[in-house]
């Protein structure tokens, strides 16, 4: 039994359809991220949840029970915008309290709630002050404030750290995961950065051009992507994507590359030649995250194949934490991750050891993934 | 299970219904009195009306005797006359004040609104103003020779071959200021940057005006034609208060020739067909500016 | 009006900016003297106008033309002043103004926050409706204000500045709650506000400003109308720029000019006074009324 059933729900805006035919079941206390570049629908279908958009065809459900047609207000919801949307003219006190006021909840109800969700959020001596007064984190707080003190079904995040800056961003990102924890309550959350997809959800759904491309655990999104979409846009830096030619030979199946010289490099798959039938010779495309192309001493001791081979470094990033390398296979650039102390300089021909243990492939064609 | 979409609640239908209630009552007082007396006066424009309203259509007669009336032919050439001296001097001198005025002017918060109070009076009063101004028995042309200038001499506003363009002063001083009003905004909605690359890249000052900064002034260009050209149009208040009309029909324009034919020659009929092609000229100017400007914001 | 930066200066010499000065002081001159000499002129007795200089002072300062344009000029048939005609302004604009703005607002609010479809095209033919020459409506607005028992009352004026101040007082509050974050109107309703309330509690608060530039445009264009007065109007509503012009060029006996400029500064004095207090905000009003704020 789901708790929030989106079913086959799509949405049109006169002939365009922007939203086709979306499946999720949410299960209580599941933190759901919706993620993809702008203009996938995620934004809507958060809207449509939330009631502000009206559902053109197919069902929302919360706890069994139908939402379509139904007031916003009336869902036992609550969302947290991305500009806050702090009413300017109220206190954060009257901010905070304001639903409950229109619910026609008592006065004295009101503080106590209040003034619970202002010690969990630690905002209490802001109270009195008109959200201009705040600063962004602050904002935010009292965003959630305002959420927290309905005791909704389920939270709405629309994009909520993108206004603010980085270091704040990944505060802040803790804090709404603390939260998630110590209450467990059921959230959908809106987000075109990848990041806070991984870090913060208990599933992903990936959306791209009004479909949703994959819908799993942030593990299963990252290691084993459906498709192309989904294998460039989460990561980053995002995995390299190689034309590559299949090589079977007996039980074992390889995938060839060229190296900076157009020497021919075979890299061995980690998937059975039976699964890659009728594909010997034929073009496929090999996804490697950059994480896979190290310096060989700072290669994973426990994978299983890894292959070594010298390649011409074209340039270095270091990032403190780690150094990046961009060099050219099969005449593209390849982003690989190196340890921060390696010593490698632009121009050199350097040792790299490539993890194949998670290398995906992909049908050139359908830009789907070959199991 | 979820099925069938449960149907709408009734606050949602009625929050629905709401915002068409509320904007209701001014589409209907905008499409009776302003769209609705659109139709009427055009089709009162295909009849014989003389002093009521009459029914009886009469093709486009009205059209072919108003075309051949001299007075409407001196109403349009006057407007002809007027509105391109009045477009013209306006934005002119309203582009050199808004110019000079952001050359870091001292006392420019004092100047500002000097410039722009004649668009808070109303016409009447700037006719009453200048008229006297232009007497030349009491006004400009009595203050030179009394001060000693006896050869001065400025009687257009009784001179029906120069009435039209005391006119055209009173109007430009009443407006002028406003279009000074748009350009100044228009010149400190420039990039600054821009103006920075440009004397980076070595342009002089005429070179800079000419070529960085009037190209950048084209939207308020086009604003102040549109307005000032609708104005134009529109302008009755002005000549009923400057001149009457006259000397003779001098200074007659569309405006005071459909009031005149309309509501004291009793001929409703060739009344409501000038009062027609007011509106079509007018509507070929606004309605593609209004078209422009309500897409662009989609 | 901004009055950020000024970078647009260009780099002048001294002639060249002792030219700007002369210029720009000259121009000031030109805009100031037609109205100042008007106001020296109404505080002398007649005779020093006709026999006297229009640029000097008064020799003899007096309040006389003042006096008698407000309480006994003739106006039309009647020994009345402008008196009753400021009153008969008063009553009209009033009114007006506060029903224009108020409809102004609702229409604002839903054509942002509540958007249909359809709902730019009407705006438009709205917005067109600012625009046409009034010729188009007088004669089947004099049928109709007779068929109402409105012809000749201040009720009836009421009416027709309301009719035609909508498409500006609705453009004024559309273009300011367009840039109003719909979010705010959003979360309000999650929070179950309705549509009045968002509007009351969310919006308004917020819309000191626009509200004052559209009282002051209004205020302003419909005080100064002299069209709608001229047509619609006898002597227990006419308008004072009605009895302004009828005062002007009433064709008989003496040009009492220093009664009539006392009777134009009447005229001007409440929109001068609305300009000198908010000029700000005027400014903003004429410059939405143009350009897309």
């Amino acid at each position: 039994m789901s708790f929030l059933k989106i079913d086959n729900v799509t949405k049109r805006y006169g002939a365009v359809e922007v939203l086709h035919r979306v499946d999720i079941d949410v299960q209580q206390g599941e933190f759901l991220v919706l993620v993809g570049p702008s203009g996938c629908g995620k934004s809507t279908l958060l809207n449509m949840i939330a009631g502000l958009e009206e559902i053109s065809s197919g069902t929302i459900a919360i706890k069994d029970k139908p939402m379509n047609g139904v007031h916003p207000s009336k869902r036992n919801i609550a969302m947290v915008f991305q500009s806050y949307a702090l009413y300017p003219n109220m206190t954060v006190g009257k901010n905070i309290t304001f639903g409950l006021e229109m619910h026609g909840v008592p006065k004295e109800d009101r503080d106590r709630a209040m003034d619970k969700v202002a010690d969990m959020l630690q905002i209490k001596p802001l109270l009195d002050r008109k959200p201009g007064q705040l600063s962004g984190g602050q904002r935010q707080r009292v965003a959630m404030g305002r959420a927290l003190v309905r005791d909704p079904d389920v939270f709405l995040f629309d994009e909520p750290l993108s206004n603010l800056d980085a270091k704040l961003r990944v505060d802040m990102r803790t804090e709404i995961k603390k939260l998630h924890q110590r209450l467990g309550t059921t959230i959908v959350y809106v987000t075109h950065d990848q990041i806070e997809a991984m870090t913060l959800s208990t599933r992903i759904a990936v959306m791209n051009g009004g479909y949703i491309q994959q819908l799993g655990t942030p593990k299963e999104i990252y290691d084993t992507p459906n498709n192309i979409f989904v294998a460039a846009f989460m990561g980053s830096p995002s995995m390299n994507l190689l034309d590559a030619v299949i090589r079977i030979k007996g039980p074992d199946a390889a995938a060839e590359i060229t190296d900076y010289n157009g020497h021919p490099i075979t890299l061995p798959l980690p998937l059975p030649a039976a699964s890659l039938a009728g594909r010997d010779g034929t073009k496929v495309v090999l996804g490697i995250r950059p994480e896979a192309i190290t310096d060989p001493d700072g290669a994973d001791k426990s994978a299983k194949i890894v292959v070594q081979m010298q390649n011409k470094i074209d340039v270095t990033e270091p990032a403190g934490s780690d150094t990046f390398i961009t060099t050219t296979m099969v005449g593209k650039d390849v982003i690989g991750r190196m340890r921060a102390d390696a010593h490698v300089n632009a121009g050199d021909i350097a040792d790299l050891s490539i993890n194949m243990d998670k290398a995906v492939i992909f049908d050139p064609k359908s830009e789907d993934r070959i199991v | 299970m979820a099925s069938a979409p449960a149907q709408a609640d009734f606050k949602t239908r009625l929050q629905n219904l709401i915002p068409k209630l509320v904007l209701a009552p001014s589409l209907a007082v905008i499409f009776l009195f302003v769209y609705g007396f659109i139709i009427f006066t055009g089709y009162l424009s295909f009849t014989d009306s003389r002093i009521l309203p009459s029914f009886n259509l009469v093709g486009f007669e009205n059209y072919s005797k108003l075309f051949r009336l001299s007075h409407w032919t001196t109403s349009i050439t006057n407007l002809a006359i007027f509105a391109s001296l009045y477009i013209g001097i306006s934005t002119l001198i309203g582009l050199s004040l808004a110019t000079f005025l952001d050359q870091k002017i001292r006392g420019e918060g004092l100047l500002r609104p000097i410039y722009l109070y004649p668009m808070a009076l109303s016409f009447i009063v700037t006719g009453t103003a200048w008229k006297w101004l232009l007497d030349p028995g009491i006004g400009l042309e009595h203050t030179m020779h009394l001060w000693g200038w006896t050869s001065f001499h400025f009687d257009w506003i009784k001179n029906s071959d120069y009435a039209i363009y005391t006119v055209v002063i009173a109007a430009v001083w009443q407006s002028s200021g406003f279009v000074m009003a748009m350009f100044l905004a228009g010149l400190r909605g420039i990039d600054n940057e821009i103006l920075k690359a440009a004397q980076m890249d070595g342009a002089g000052n005429w070179q800079m005006y000419r070529r960085i900064i009037l190209p950048q002034l084209r939207p308020a260009f086009l604003s102040a034609f549109v307005i000032l050209s609708h104005l134009a149009v529109k302008s009755y208040d002005l000549v009923i208060a400057l001149t009457g009309g006259g000397p003779g029909r001098a200074t007659e324009l569309p405006a005071t020739f459909m009031y005149s034919y309309t509501f004291t020659r009793n001929q409703m009929g060739i009344g409501a067909s000038s009062a027609v092609i007011m509106l079509m000229t007018i509507a070929a100017i606004m309605v593609p500016y209004l078209y422009a400007e309500l897409r662009e914001k989609k | 009006m901004s009055v950020a930066t000024q970078d647009t200066a260009l780099r002048t010499g001294r002639v060249a900016r002792t030219l700007i000065y002369l210029f720009l002081l000259l121009m000031a001159l030109f805009y100031l003297l037609p109205f100042g000499i008007m106001v020296i002129n109404s505080l002398k007795p007649l005779s020093e106008i006709t026999g006297g200089n229009m640029m000097s002072l008064p020799q003899e300062w007096t309040l006389d033309a003042w006096r008698a344009a407000w309480s006994t000029a003739q106006i039309g048939v009647e020994p009345t002043g402008m008196r009753p005609y400021f009153w008969n302004s008063i009553k009209m604009v009033v009114p007006a103004v506060a029903i224009s703005t108020v409809l102004g607002a609702l229409n604002g609010y839903v054509l942002t926050k509540w958007r249909f479809r359809g709902d730019t095209i009407l705006f438009g033919l709205m917005l067109f409706s600012c625009f046409i020459p009034f010729q188009i409506v007088l004669i089947p607005m004099a049928r109709v204000l007779g068929l109402m028992g409105l012809a000749g009352t201040t009720s009836g004026l009421i009416l027709v500045h309301v009719v035609y101040g909508i498409g500006f007082s609705t453009l004024y509050f559309r273009n300011y709650y367009a840039v109003f974050p719909t979010e705010l109107v959003r979360a309000a309703m999650m929070d179950g506000a309705g549509f009045f309330r968002i509007f009351w509690r969310i919006l308004m608060p917020s819309s000191g400003p626009i509200t004052v530039v559209c009282i002051i445009w209004q205020f302003t264009n419909i005080w100064n109308d002299f069209l709608f007065g001229a047509s619609f109007a006898d002597f227990d509503s006419q308008p004072i720029t009605v009895a302004l012009n009828n005062l002007v060029n009433s064709s008989t006996g003496v040009k009492e000019y220093n009664v009539h400029f006392a009777g134009a500064i009447y005229a001007a004095l409440p929109t001068l006074l609305v300009y000198i207090v908010a000029g700000r905000y005027f400014v903003r009003g004429l410059m939405s009324g143009s350009v897309k704020g």
